[in-house]
C-alpha cells in the first residue's frame, strides 16, 4: 500500500513538472531572448539590454502605455462602484425579476468577446460616436460590471449582516453604518473585484481592436501590431515587462483575497 | 437571512409592506448597472441582431427591409465548414485543457501545505499573462529559424528546418495552451472544496477508487469543469488571433469571418449574422451542457 | 496595503497622461513604409509628435475609414482605392497652395485616372509586385510565377494576404488580366490557388521582408522594397519580375475627413516631397519616388537598379489594380473558399 501510495505521488509531482514545464517554458525562452544581442532570435550572440532601451525611447510604447492605464484605472472605478452596487442589491434583497436580471448580468461573460466587439462598433458608428479612449472605457466598463459584480457577491456570502443591525441598534445612521461598519468589512472583496477589473481591462485587445480609434492605441493593440509588422525582440522586451507588472498586481490581489480570509480559493470568474 | 432579521426587528410592518420597499431600493442599487448594460451591452446586440435581417446596399450600407438572406448563405457548405470547424477546434481544445487540467488541479489540490501556496500562485500568474504574449512566446520556439528548429539542426537531426509554426496543429497547439490555466484554475477549486470524509466514505463502502472517482469526486467537481468550459469553450470559439498568428491565415474560423466582414470586406450584415449563429451557438451549448451535467450557477 | 496600491497607481497615471501641450499627427501606413529616421527629423524640425498606425491592405484601411475610425490625418491608401474612398466622401480636398514642394513631383506622375487634378491625393511611391527568391536555397532561375506552384518548395512559400493581389497572380498565369470580370476566370484562378495552397507556408502582407530575409521561405510573393529591404540584411535574396508581367501600383498621401491636425498632416506631404528627403526614402526602403528633385541625391546604382527602376520593356508588362466595383464581394468569396480549403 505504501509502496503503492509514494509511487502515486511520484507520478503526480513528474505530471505537475511536466504541466508547470509547458506552461512556464515558453515564457522563459521569450524572456531570455528579450536579452539576445541577434536581432534574428535563434542563436544565442550575447547578452544586451538595448531592446529595453529602445523600448525606453520608443514614443508610440509611452502613448500605448499611458492609454493603457488611463483606460484601466477609470473604467475599474466605473465598474467597481456599479458592479458593488449590483452585487449588493442581489445578495440583500430578493425582488420579482432577479432570476433574469441575474442572467442578464451574466451574460458579457458567456457572449464571445469578438461578438460584444463588433457590435460596440456597430453602435457607435450608428450613433456617429467618433472612436477614441472614451469608446474603449465605455466597453471596458460594460464587461468589467459583471466580473465585478460576480467577484464582489462571492465575497458577500461570507459577510455576516448582523454587524450593521447591531450598529444601528446602538444609534448608528445608514450612512454611518455603511462607512463604518459595511465597507471594511466588504473591502477586500471590492478591492478583488477592482483589481480584476483593472486586469481584464489591462489585458483586453479584442475589445479595444475594434472600438479603439487614432491615438486611442491600447498598450495590447501594439503589442499585436508588433507581432505582426516585422518582428525583433523588443517585443520580447515588452512582454517581459508587462509580465512582471501583470505578475505583481495578481500576486497582490492574490495577497489580498488569501490574506483577509485565511483560504487560498482564487476568484473563479 | 438579512430579510428575516429585518422583519423581526421591524416587526411592525407587514411582509408585502417590506417587500415592495426592499424591491424599489434593490432596484434603486441596480440602476446604475441596468442602464450602462442596456445602452452599452443589449443595445448594441440588438444592432447587430436587426443588421442580419436587413438588405445591404451597394455601398454596405442596411437598408431597412427585411431579409433571410445572409443567414441562407451562412448554410451554404463554404461557410458551414467554417462553423463546423471553428465548433470541433473549441471543443478539441476544451476536451485536451480537461484531461490536461484535472490530474493537474488534483495533484495541486493534494500537495502538502508548505508548497502549496508557491505552486497555486505558479498556476495563477500564467491565468493573468496576456494571451497575445504567450502565443508569441510559441512563435519564437516553433518559427522556422526559432529555437526547435534550430536545435535540431545543430543537433543533426534535421537538415533543413521543419514547418511548424503555421499549421493546423500549431493552431491547436496555441489555442491549448492559451487557455489550460483557465480550466486548471476553476477545477482545483472544485477539488480543494470536496469533502475527505465523502471519498472515505465511499471506500469504506466497499467502492473501488476508480469507482470512487466515478461516482464521487467527478460529479461532485462538475461545477468546476463546468466553470472551466465556460471559460475555454466560448473564448476559444470566437477567436481569430491565433489562426491568424499560428496558422498563417490559412485557416478560416468563425471570429476570422466575422472580423473579416467587418474590418476587410465591409459586409457588416453578413458578418452580423455569422455574430448572432455564434451568440446562439454558444448559449444553446451552455443550455445544453448545463442540463446534461444537471449544473448549476452555470448560465 | 490598499493605500500603498493606490499611491502607485496615482503615480503611474500622473506620470503616463501625456505632456498635452505637444502636437500630435496620426499617420495610418503600410508597415515600415517610412524609414524611422526620416520620421525623427520630423518630429525634430516641426516639434510635432507622429504616431505610427499600421493596416495590411487596402480593404482594411476602407473599412476602418468607414467604421468611424476618425481622428487619422494622414493615410497612404493605393492607386485603385481612391475612387471609392472619393465618392465615400471619405478624403478632403488638398489645398495644393499648402505643398510648395508639389512642384518637383515628375509631371507623369500628376494627374491621374484615379484622382483628376490631384484633389484630393499627392503621390507618394510606387513600385511593382513580384517574387523574392532566396538564391540560396533556390538554385534555379526563377522567372515565372509557376515556381510559386512547385512542389518542390512545399512550405517555403509565402504570399500576400491580399485578395487582389494574389488573385492577380493566378490570373496572370493563366493568361487573364488581373482586373478580367469573367467569372470563369476567376474561378479557375480560384482553383489554381487551392491547389497552391498546400505548399503554401503563410499569407502574410506585413512580414514578407523578414520572412524571407530570415530564410522562413524561400519564395516570396511581395512587394518589390519589401524584398529589397530584405536584401539588404541577407545577399542571398533576389527580387523577380515574372514574365507573365506583374502588379504595378502607385501610393498616395491623403487627408482623411475628421482629420485632427490637417496642417500637421500637410507640413508632413511637404516635407515628404523635399526632393532630399524622398530620396533617402527609395535609398532605405527602396521604393522609386515620382520626385524630378530627387534624382541628384540617389546614389546612381539605385537609378540603374532595375529591381527598382524596371526598365521600359518590364514596365509594358505591367498591370494596374482597378475597383471591382460590384464584383468585389465575389471575389472576397472565391477567396474565402480559398482561405476554408
Amino acid at each position: 500500500m505504501t509502496v503503492r501510495r509514494s509511487g502515486i505521488r511520484v507520478a503526480a509531482g513528474a505530471y505537475m513538472a511536466l504541466i508547470f514545464l509547458f506552461l512556464y517554458l515558453p515564457i522563459g525562452v521569450l524572456v531570455a531572448y528579450s536579452f539576445n544581442a541577434s536581432r534574428l532570435q535563434a542563436v544565442w550572440t550575447g547578452f544586451t539590454l538595448d531592446w529595453y532601451r529602445e523600448l525606453f525611447d520608443d514614443f508610440a510604447i509611452w502613448a500605448a502605455t499611458s492609454n493603457s492605464l488611463v483606460v484601466g484605472v477609470v473604467s475599474a472605478v466605473v465598474s467597481t462602484v456599479i458592479g458593488t452596487m449590483a452585487a449588493f442589491a442581489l445578495h440583500r434583497y430578493s425582488f420579482r425579476g432577479k432570476g433574469a436580471f441575474e442572467a442578464f448580468l451574466q451574460l458579457p461573460i458567456v457572449i464571445p468577446e469578438i461578438v460584444m466587439g463588433v457590435a460596440l462598433l456597430a453602435f457607435y458608428v450608428l450613433i456617429e460616436m467618433p472612436l477614441g479612449l472614451h469608446t474603449v472605457t465605455i466597453a471596458h466598463i460594460a464587461f468589467n460590471i459583471s466580473f465585478v459584480t460576480v467577484v464582489v457577491r462571492a465575497r458577500l456570502y461570507s459577510f455576516d449582516f448582523t454587524l450593521e443591525e447591531a450598529a444601528m441598534d446602538l444609534g448608528a445612521n445608514r450612512w454611518q453604518t455603511f462607512f463604518r461598519i459595511t465597507l471594511p468589512l466588504i473591502a477586500p472583496g471590492v478591492a478583488a473585484g477592482f483589481l480584476i477589473a483593472l486586469t481584464l481591462s489591462l489585458d483586453d485587445f479584442i475589445i479595444a481592436f475594434f472600438t479603439a480609434g487614432a491615438g486611442s492605441t491600447t498598450l495590447p493593440m501594439q503589442v499585436y501590431s508588433m507581432m505582426r509588422f516585422g518582428v525583433t525582440p523588443k517585443v520580447n522586451a515588452l512582454s517581459t515587462l508587462i509580465l512582471l507588472v501583470v505578475v505583481t498586481i495578481a500576486a497582490v490581489a492574490q495577497f489580498i483575497v488569501q490574506g483577509r480570509n485565511g483560504k487560498q480559493v482564487p476568484e473563479e470568474e | 437571512m438579512a430579510t428575516l432579521h429585518e422583519l423581526t426587528r421591524q416587526g411592525a410592518l407587514h411582509v408585502s409592506d417590506v417587500k415592495r420597499h426592499k424591491g424599489l431600493r434593490a432596484h434603486v442599487l441596480l440602476l446604475p448597472a441596468y442602464l450602462w448594460l442596456g445602452l452599452f451591452f443589449l443595445f448594441p446586440l440588438l444592432i447587430v441582431v436587426y443588421y442580419s435581417f436587413t438588405e445591404r446596399t451597394p455601398l454596405g450600407d442596411s437598408i431597412p427591409v427585411f431579409t433571410l438572406e445572409h443567414y441562407a448563405r451562412l448554410w451554404d457548405p463554404l461557410y458551414a465548414r467554417i462553423l463546423w470547424r471553428s465548433l470541433w477546434l473549441a471543443v478539441a481544445t476544451t476536451l485536451i485543457t480537461i484531461l490536461l487540467a484535472y490530474p493537474f488541479a488534483y495533484a495541486l489540490a493534494r500537495t502538502p501545505k508548505r508548497w502549496k501556496n508557491l505552486l497555486l500562485l505558479l498556476s495563477v500568474i500564467p491565468f493573468w499573462t496576456n494571451f497575445l504574449i504567450r502565443t508569441y512566446a510559441w512563435m519564437v520556439i516553433l518559427r522556422s529559424n526559432g529555437l526547435l528548429n534550430t536545435a535540431l539542426m545543430s543537433l543533426g537531426v534535421i537538415e533543413y528546418p521543419l514547418s511548424l509554426l503555421y499549421t493546423p496543429g500549431a493552431v491547436l497547439l496555441g489555442l491549448v495552451y492559451g487557455f489550460l490555466p483557465f480550466m486548471i484554475l476553476p477545477i482545483y477549486v472544485a477539488i480543494e472544496r470536496l469533502e475527505p470524509s465523502l471519498l472515505e466514505a465511499s471506500a469504506d463502502l466497499g467502492a473501488k477508487p476508480w469507482q470512487t472517482f466515478l461516482r464521487v469526486t467527478l460529479p461532485l467537481t462538475a461545477p468546476g469543469i463546468a466553470a472551466g468550459v465556460l471559460l475555454v469553450f466560448v473564448p476559444a470559439l470566437g477567436m481569430f488571433v491565433i489562426p491568424d498568428l499560428m496558422g498563417g491565415a490559412k485557416v478560416s474560423l468563425i471570429g476570422n469571418l466575422i472580423q473579416n466582414q467587418f474590418l476587410g470586406a465591409r459586409n457588416w450584415q453578413f458578418g452580423s449574422a455569422a455574430s448572432v449563429v455564434l451568440m446562439a451557438l454558444v448559449i444553446v451549448g451552455l443550455r445544453l451542457y448545463k442540463r446534461f451535467f444537471k449544473m448549476e450557477g452555470v448560465f | 496595503m490598499k493605500k500603498l496600491v493606490w499611491l502607485v497607481l496615482a503615480g503611474l497615471l500622473l506620470a503616463f497622461v501625456p505632456a498635452g501641450a505637444q502636437q500630435v499627427l496620426n499617420i495610418y501606413n503600410w508597415a515600415e513604409y517610412i524609414p524611422d529616421d526620416v520620421i525623427r527629423d520630423f518630429q525634430r524640425e516641426y516639434g510635432i509628435r507622429v504616431i505610427y498606425n499600421v493596416y495590411s491592405n487596402n480593404e482594411e484601411l476602407h473599412a476602418r475609414l468607414r467604421a468611424g475610425a476618425t481622428g487619422y490625418d494622414l493615410i497612404f491608401p493605393s492607386d485603385y482605392i481612391v475612387p471609392v474612398l472619393v465618392e465615400e466622401g471619405l478624403l478632403q480636398e488638398i489645398p495644393h497652395e499648402a505643398i510648395p514642394n508639389l512642384a518637383y513631383v515628375d509631371e507623369q506622375f500628376l494627374d491621374p485616372p484615379f484622382d483628376p487634378g490631384n484633389r484630393y491625393t499627392v503621390p507618394y511611391l510606387w513600385g511593382t509586385t513580384g517574387i523574392g527568391v532566396n538564391t540560396r536555397f533556390v538554385k534555379e532561375e526563377i522567372d515565372s510565377w509557376e515556381a510559386l506552384w512547385d512542389p518542390k518548395y512545399r512550405g517555403r512559400i509565402a504570399m500576400l494576404n491580399d485578395p487582389r493581389e494574389v488573385f492577380a497572380v493566378a490570373l496572370k498565369l493563366l493568361g487573364y488580366s488581373a482586373n478580367t470580370r469573367d467569372l470563369e476566370a476567376l474561378q479557375e484562378a480560384r482553383d489554381l490557388l487551392i491547389e497552391q495552397k498546400p505548399l503554401v507556408l503563410t499569407y502574410d502582407s506585413d512580414n514578407t521582408n523578414h520572412l524571407l530575409a530570415a530564410g522562413e521561405v524561400w519564395l516570396a510573393h511581395g512587394y518589390s522594397g519589401d524584398v529589397l529591404m530584405a536584401a539588404d540584411v541577407n545577399p542571398d535574396i533576389v527580387y523577380v519580375v515574372p514574365k507573365e508581367g506583374g502588379i504595378m501600383w502607385m501610393d498616395v498621401m491623403a487627408i482623411p475627413k475628421g482629420a485632427r491636425n490637417v496642417d500637421a498632416a500637410l507640413k508632413f506631404i511637404d516635407f515628404i516631397l523635399r526632393p532630399d528627403v524622398s530620396a533617402r526614402l527609395t535609398q532605405v526602403i527602396h521604393y522609386p519616388n515620382p520626385n524630378r528633385g530627387a534624382h541628384e541625391y540617389l546614389d546612381p546604382e539605385v537609378l540603374s537598379d532595375p529591381a527598382i527602376y524596371p526598365p521600359q520593356d518590364v514596365m509594358e508588362r505591367m498591370e494596374w489594380i482597378e475597383d471591382l466595383g460590384e464584383l468585389a464581394p465575389v471575389v472576397d468569396r472565391l477567396w474565402t473558399e480559398v482561405k476554408v480549403e
